[in-house]
């Protein structure tokens, strides 16, 4: 069974306009995805409306965590079960530290999973929070400081993922993650998200360029145009798009490009 | 750190609401004095009587109470017409003598005491307790190292008993009788309260701490308070207030006065918490003189109505003061709050800093005065009042007075006013968290400039009751 399941899945804005057209694709675990798709197709809109955001709307289709419809379902519920977005622009909470805010969502996960408070052990809580800090380069000085208050753009992506390697989802979508790395943060990054996917999860990466796709190498890609999946392969197709861009399917950029 | 403050999360428990929403049915009965209802020169008389006070306090309570009839009510800040003064009981006395121990105390006391937890905090922290239940304090114990420096932690009464000339010296100079007509109320029936002297040199590293509560209907809780700190001395005076809920109109009027001599420094902290409907209008007022630092913090969350600007006057040169306030309001809630610092001497610095919540149709406010007096060269003050509005029904108001009489000052204001964003909500919900779980998380961050000011105890009491306020507030 499939992990995460996009069932012709159809995303509005409030004011109406369809951003996402009918896509469906289907992650298990111990795969990765890639969402490669020109600025502007949709690829935000499409993590925002998996992750539940309520800004967006789902006007068709469904969507499945480990073959439940999910479609409904809070942001915080979809978090409870195991869906983990890393942001591409992290939003600051000014005097909410990383620790303070770390542990109090895992403890909301794991009052969701046990059904009453069950918090985290602290020595068990420090000990993951410093082994991970350590593992994703993040300086321990940083779990002291306010979530992303401050945070460089570098800082802000190591600690998604600092925050993804804590939660231990079951299903990521990394939005844009590459964005704004230089290439030592990447590695150090993409090694993060490496090291996560197995039996216990599988990810989906949306991006624009490549180049995070050769540090973890997806199983499938799908091209993402206008809204739409416009092709489906394997690894290959991830090089052959660093090649020749999204011409081939992109109106509005093959027009730029002739 | 961490590991200290989720210990003490966890021996909070999560039973919050019931732990102080309790009253005690079969306690009302068994006063030992209870006054009638209503106001008079009979009432003040035979409160002093009952005190066996000496006549130069009876006559400051019966000139108090002519100040207090003389004045009309405030007609700024909030609605005061909802008070009964004919309907408050003035004072109740529980129990016959102050208790040493924790076992000499009645059974009934302890029992509520238990539920709050005292013993387990004393245990942990506490340099000594002095605890007001009802209008007058029951349990108050001394530790011996403070004995030992020459400290005087004791409720205002045996204050006033055993060290007369201190307190007759200090007594209503810094809030005069004729302040304003709660102070004036206040000095007319006042009972309880904290009298504490700290002598020269001496520091007292460990906060003390006194515990409050109101547990009778229509009673009001009139604690008068006097810290007198010697030169280059240091206390951190600490109260909680928390009180059970009933349903008519009580009244909290309290008198806090502060003497800081040069070198010395005072911190008082406040985290008080009545139920909604309850008047809480405290004046409470410091003298800083050369050198020294006065610092109030200040946080309100319950009350019907909450009137209270702590007050500093920065008498001589270089004498800095601060004042930390947090109002939290909500439905039916008015909390106008701020502070008030006048620069009487030069080179004086202060800084308030003011955070107000509402929410639920709650009204939180930021009142401040920055006064600077001719001759005070070089002060230099800084206010910054921020609030956050948590829905459309809500309202923040500021009013920042000021009035410069000199020309050298550097004197700045900011003021923010910001809402929670949909978008930092969905980026916390997106991990787990609920959405009052979420906006709890935001409000806590933008008063923990405030909340790490506070000791660990009352920092996670203060966000804990920040999370009772958001629960079912939002969604």
């Amino acid at each position: 069974m499939a992990l995460l399941e996009l069932r012709d899945l159809r995303v509005a804005l409030e004011d109406g306009t369809e951003i996402v057209k009918g896509v469906s694709l289907a992650v298990a675990t111990n795969e990765v995805h890639a969402v490669m798709g020109p600025n502007g197709s949709g690829k935000s809109t499409l993590a925002y409306a998996i992750a539940g955001h309520p800004g967006y709307e789902v006007t068709g289709g469904q969507i499945l965590l480990d073959g439940e419809d999910i479609t409904e379902a809070g942001a915080d519920e979809r978090a409870q079960k195991g869906l983990f977005l890393a942001f591409q622009y992290p939003h600051a909470i000014p005097g909410v530290t990383v620790t303070n805010f770390l542990r109090t969502a895992i403890n909301a996960v794991r009052k969701s999973k046990a059904g009453v408070d069950d918090p985290i052990p602290v020595k068990e809580f420090r000990a993951d929070l410093f082994a991970e800090m350590d593992r994703l380069k993040v300086s321990r000085e940083l779990a002291s400081r306010y979530l992303n208050d401050g945070f460089s753009g570098g800082e802000k992506k190591r600690v998604e993922i600092l925050q993804m390697a804590m939660l231990r989802p079951r299903m990521a979508v990394l939005d844009e993650t590459d964005s704004g790395l230089d290439i030592d943060a990447l590695k150090v990054v993409a090694g993060g998200v490496k090291e996560l996917v197995g039996p216990e999860m599988g990810a989906l990466v949306i991006t624009h360029y490549q180049r995070i796709l050769d540090y973890i190498e997806p199983d499938y890609v799908h091209v993402f145009v206008d809204g739409q999946i416009v092709e489906e392969g394997g690894p290959e197709l991830a090089l052959e798009l660093e090649k020749s861009g999204y011409a081939k399917w992109d109106k509005e950029e093959g027009k730029e490009a002739a | 750190m961490a590991q200290t403050e989720t210990e003490i999360v966890e021996g909070i428990g999560s039973d919050y609401a019931t732990k102080y929403g309790f009253s005690n049915p079969d306690e009302a009965k068994d006063y030992f004095f209870k006054s009638g209802r209503g106001l008079s020169h009979e009432l003040v008389e035979a409160i002093a009587e009952h005190k066996n006070e000496p006549a130069w306090m009876r006559k400051f309570r019966h000139d108090s109470l002519e100040n207090f009839l003389r004045r009309p009510l405030p007609m700024w800040g909030g609605d005061l017409t909802g008070i009964d003064f004919d309907n408050i009981y003035y004072y109740i006395k529980p129990t016959e003598k102050q208790a040493e121990s924790w076992e000499d105390l009645p059974a009934d006391i302890k029992d509520t005491w238990d539920k709050l937890g005292i013993p387990e905090a004393e245990k942990k922290y506490l340099a000594g307790v002095g605890a007001q239940y009802e209008s007058e304090v029951v349990y108050h114990k001394l530790q011996a190292d403070l004995e030992k420096k020459g400290v005087i932690f004791l409720d205002m009464d045996s204050g006033l008993r055993e060290h007369e000339d201190l307190v007759k010296q200090y007594f209503g100079t810094i809030i005069p009788n004729n302040d304003n007509k709660f102070a004036a109320l206040n000095s007319a029936v006042w009972s309880g309260g904290s009298f504490i002297y700290v002598p020269k040199g001496v520091r007292v590293e460990l906060p003390l701490q006194a515990y409050f509560r109101i547990n009778a209907e229509n009673m009001g809780q009139f604690e008068r308070t006097l810290i007198l700190v010697d030169e280059d001395a240091y206390v951190h005076y600490v109260e909680g207030c928390t009180a059970p809920i009933y349903s008519s109109d009580s009244l909290h009027s309290a008198v806090v006065e502060i003497v800081v001599k040069k070198g010395g420094r005072c911190r008082y902290t406040t985290i008080q918490n009545w139920s909604n409907n309850v008047y809480n209008l405290v004046t409470k007022r410091a003298v800083a003189y050369e050198d020294a630092t006065m610092e109030w913090v200040d946080g309100n969350l319950g009350s019907k109505l909450t009137m209270k600007y702590p007050a500093i006057w920065l008498m001589g040169e270089h004498a800095h003061g601060e004042v930390l306030s947090i109002a939290f309001a909500g439905a039916g809630q008015h909390q106008d709050a701020g502070g008030k610092c006048v620069h009487v001497a030069p080179n004086t610095t202060s800084v308030i800093t003011s955070k107000s919540i509402s929410k639920n149709g709650g009204r939180a406010g930021y009142r401040g005065l920055l006064e600077v007096a001719k001759g005070a060269k070089n002060a230099k003050s800084k206010v910054v009042c921020d609030a956050l509005i948590l829905d459309e029904d809500s309202r923040s108001d500021t009013y920042p007075y000021i009035r410069i009489d000199e020309n050298e000052v550097d004197i700045g204001h900011e003021a923010t006013v910001s809402k929670i964003g949909e978008e930092q909500l969905f980026y916390l919900m997106s991990r787990g968290l609920s959405e009052a779980e979420a906006s709890a998380m935001v409000v806590s961050g933008f008063v923990e400039p405030i909340t790490k000011e506070l000791p660990l105890e009352y920092a996670v009491e203060m966000n804990r009751l920040i999370q009772l306020q958001m629960e079912g507030s939002v969604g």
